[in-house]
């Protein structure tokens, strides 16, 4: 692995020579763990732990869970119930892993924001944005089949409305949703293969994790600066860096722990706050609730997907129904924010130098929030016009502004060197401040 | 201390009941400060029983309560009926049991029979399958500050009854302030003194005068009693959730004096 001048693992003792000359696993580990790591790294850089915190969490109570639910459709809900009553600390434990994926969701938005803010997407860190956003759709599709699996009208209702979504594409929509319930409604055979496939992907995500983590190694990480740390020597690097151990782990720690403080507030106080009471209520096909809505974190895109409709004058110049343009707007805004390595042309990676970039990105925070509530509310009044605008924004901050404002945004200048900028905000003690 | 909110109907179609048509007229619902709310609030043992005795002698009769077992009617933080009492309490609902192929009287280890008789809706999670209070503009702050209200809906709907009667293709139907659509075909199930409170007294020998059966007070006990047939263990999650969150506290004093000693050399503030 390349990647920044550090130290390496020399084995001392005889066992640890033993060990290395066959499996170099305590040399892998030692490299990952003292990664030099920007000493200027800021609180918006603890995501990732929190993170993979949350994966590891998710995963482990998810098993326990699975050894107690049934993924039978005359069965599930009950089963849900015996949890809930009957297992011991079951209750706790599938408050933890609903209110998990919450946590889950609330991190990933500000991890992904912090990197559209600090440019963390510009070469040569494209790769792990790639991986990231595939980690991101991951997420999304384990999250979507998990809550299908307590079977209530929610989950009923949810997965025949997203999975109907399909049916969109044209000629072979119709045979795809017909596959993917593994019948003509969902069913049976739909619960099963979601609670198979909610089991599996947690595994594949973890997968993605590990070559996320290997692409932001090699490549460093990226700070607030967006300045690069110096390669030229170990000395040269370790002026801008600190190793990640014990630095940023204690950092990430602490940061961690007041984050799950949060966390245990909702599980503790308030579990069902974010769910819906609609999922109380066991599926029953033959009654549509009134109103379908997805779980919190789904709503901008639930927004984005209902806000294109036949009457929308894009889509009727166009050869596609309102319908499939809503899919292919809700996808879309996934794809957009997978280009935006290459979308974003301006020279200056972090949007502290960048002075008018930072409008239109607050901009764009505000139109997440704003869609998210859209999302959360029937279609009628002045909903469907704010959504309609708030879709737009999302496609033309990605494929207009972006691309202009590196051509006509004049940046501030920025530090020579991380260390240059660290020194500003930490003045050494024998030099004279250079903090004015 | 009941306040009065009103809720656009608007948002109450976020819970709506399957089929009904969005109402033009408001939804009501009232704010019932329960003993179990806020982050100390435990249930009212003597509230619960006498919950217990409203839904045995009314509501049983069509509904159901699949989920709750009898044997958690002796729950300490529940009603804590003594042992005996809920042998004689499961004694008087006839379960189904398999292996006999046949009904039976019920034992402490049988859940609550499953009763849909005349359609009507098993109330094991009832409480939690209605949301009480949404707004403002759909943010759920509201629900921050008051819980997801389903025991007060449930309160709301059973004193809501306007007494109107309406006939629709062959049916009666019943108006009333809360039910969503605003015609509910439960005719009004509670009326004054229909139950009889019993002395209380457990097996301590708390005795107290029981209260007066009026529409409201059954209305709130039996909602209360709901309340704790959706979630038996609410007191000691609870409970567990003051623990957990006092130690996770420490935890991040602990860590944040860790967190600034360590970095104070690289931020020369030694």
């Amino acid at each position: 692995m390349s990647g920044i001048p550090h130290e390496h693992y020399t084995p001392r003792t005889g066992i640890e020579r033993w060990l290395h000359s066959r499996l170099p696993i305590v040399s892998l580990m030692y490299t990952t763990l003292m990664i030099p790591t920007p000493k200027n790294l800021n609180w918006m850089w603890i995501w990732g732990i929190v993170l993979a915190f949350t994966l590891v969490l998710q995963i482990v109570v998810g098993i326990v869970l699975a050894m107690h639910y049934t993924p039978n459709v005359a069965q599930a809900f009950a089963s849900i119930q015996h949890i809930d009553r009957n297992v011991n600390g079951g209750a706790l434990l599938r408050d933890i892993h609903s209110n998990g994926a919450s946590l889950f969701f609330v991190a990933v938005y500000a991890h992904i924001f912090r990197g559209l803010y600090y440019g963390s997407y510009k070469a040569p860190r494209e790769i792990t944005w790639i991986i990231g956003i595939l980690i991101y759709l991951a997420m999304m599709a384990t999250a979507f089949m998990g809550y299908v699996l307590p079977w209530g009208q929610m989950s009923f209702w949810g997965a025949t409305v997203i999975t109907s979504l399909f049916s969109a594409i044209p000629l072979i929509g119709d045979p795809i949703v017909e596959w993917l319930w593994g019948g003509f409604a969902v069913g049976q055979p739909t619960l099963q293969r979601f609670y198979s496939l909610h089991y599996l992907l947690p595994f594949v995500i973890a997968a993605l994790v590990v070559v996320h983590m290997w692409a932001f190694h090699t490549t460093g990480n990226s700070n607030p600066t967006g300045v690069e740390v110096r390669r030229d020597s170990i000395e040269v690097a370790r002026k801008d860096s600190v190793p990640f151990w014990p630095y940023y782990v204690i950092k990430d720690l602490f940061a961690l722990s007041l984050i799950l403080t949060i966390f245990a507030v909702f599980v503790w106080f308030m579990p069902d706050y974010l769910g819906h009471p609609d999922n109380y209520k066991e599926a029953n096909p033959l009654v549509t609730p009134a109103h379908i809505v997805p779980e919190w974190y789904f709503l901008p895109f639930y927004a984005m997907l209902r806000a294109i409709t036949d009457d929308v004058w894009l889509i009727m110049i166009l050869p596609i129904n309102g319908k499939l343009g809503g899919v292919l707007a809700m996808f879309g805004s996934i794809a957009v924010l997978a280009l935006v390595p290459w979308l974003d042309i301006s020279r200056v990676r972090s949007g502290r130098f960048r002075p008018r970039f930072k409008w239109w990105f607050w901009i764009l925070v505000f139109d997440f929030v704003v869609l998210t509530w859209c999302g959360s509310q029937p279609p009628e009044g002045l909903v469907p016009t704010i959504s309609l605008a708030g879709t737009a924004y999302w496609f033309i901050y990605f494929l207009v502004i972006l691309p202009v404002l590196g051509v006509t945004e004049k940046p501030l200048p920025q530090p020579d060197t991380i260390e240059a900028d660290f020194d500003a905000h930490y003045p050494p003690k024998s030099s004279p401040t250079a903090a004015e | 201390m009941i306040k009065t909110r009103i809720i656009p109907a608007l948002l109450a179609a976020v819970i709506i009941l399957p089929g009904a048509a969005l109402a033009a007229e408001e939804q009501i619902i009232e704010d019932v400060s329960f003993s179990y709310e806020g982050p100390f609030g435990t249930y009212d043992r003597l509230q619960l029983q006498r919950g217990f005795q409203v839904f045995h002698e009314v509501c049983s009769a069509c509904h159901g309560l699949r989920y709750l077992s009898f044997r958690e009617l002796r729950g300490e933080t529940g009603p804590a009926f003594p042992e005996e009492q809920v042998k004689a309490i499961a004694a008087l609902y006839e379960v189904y049991d398999p292996e006999i192929e046949d009904t039976r009287p019920g034992k402490p280890f049988d859940n609550f029979p499953h009763n849909t008789g005349a359609g009507a809706p098993d109330l094991s999670l009832m409480a939690k399958a209605r949301a009480g209070f949404h707004g403002p503009y759909g943010s759920g702050i509201s629900q921050l500050i008051n819980g997801i209200g389903g025991p007060e809906y449930i309160y709301s709907m059973l004193i809501g009854y306007t007494g109107e009667e309406i006939e629709e293709a062959g049916k009666i139907l019943y108006e009333n302030h809360t039910f969503p659509g605003g015609k509910i075909s439960m005719p009004p199930p509670l009326e004054e003194g229909l139950v009889e409170y019993a002395m209380h007294g457990g097996e301590d020998g708390d005795a107290g005068e029981a209260p007066e059966a009026t529409v409201e007070q059954m209305a709130e006990d039996v909602s209360a009693f709901l309340m704790w047939a959706a979630e038996p263990l609410l007191v000691e999650r609870k409970e567990a959730g003051l623990r957990n969150i006092l130690m996770l506290i420490g935890l991040t004093v602990l860590l944040y004096f860790t967190n600034k000693a360590l970095w104070a050399g690289i931020k020369r503030k030694e």
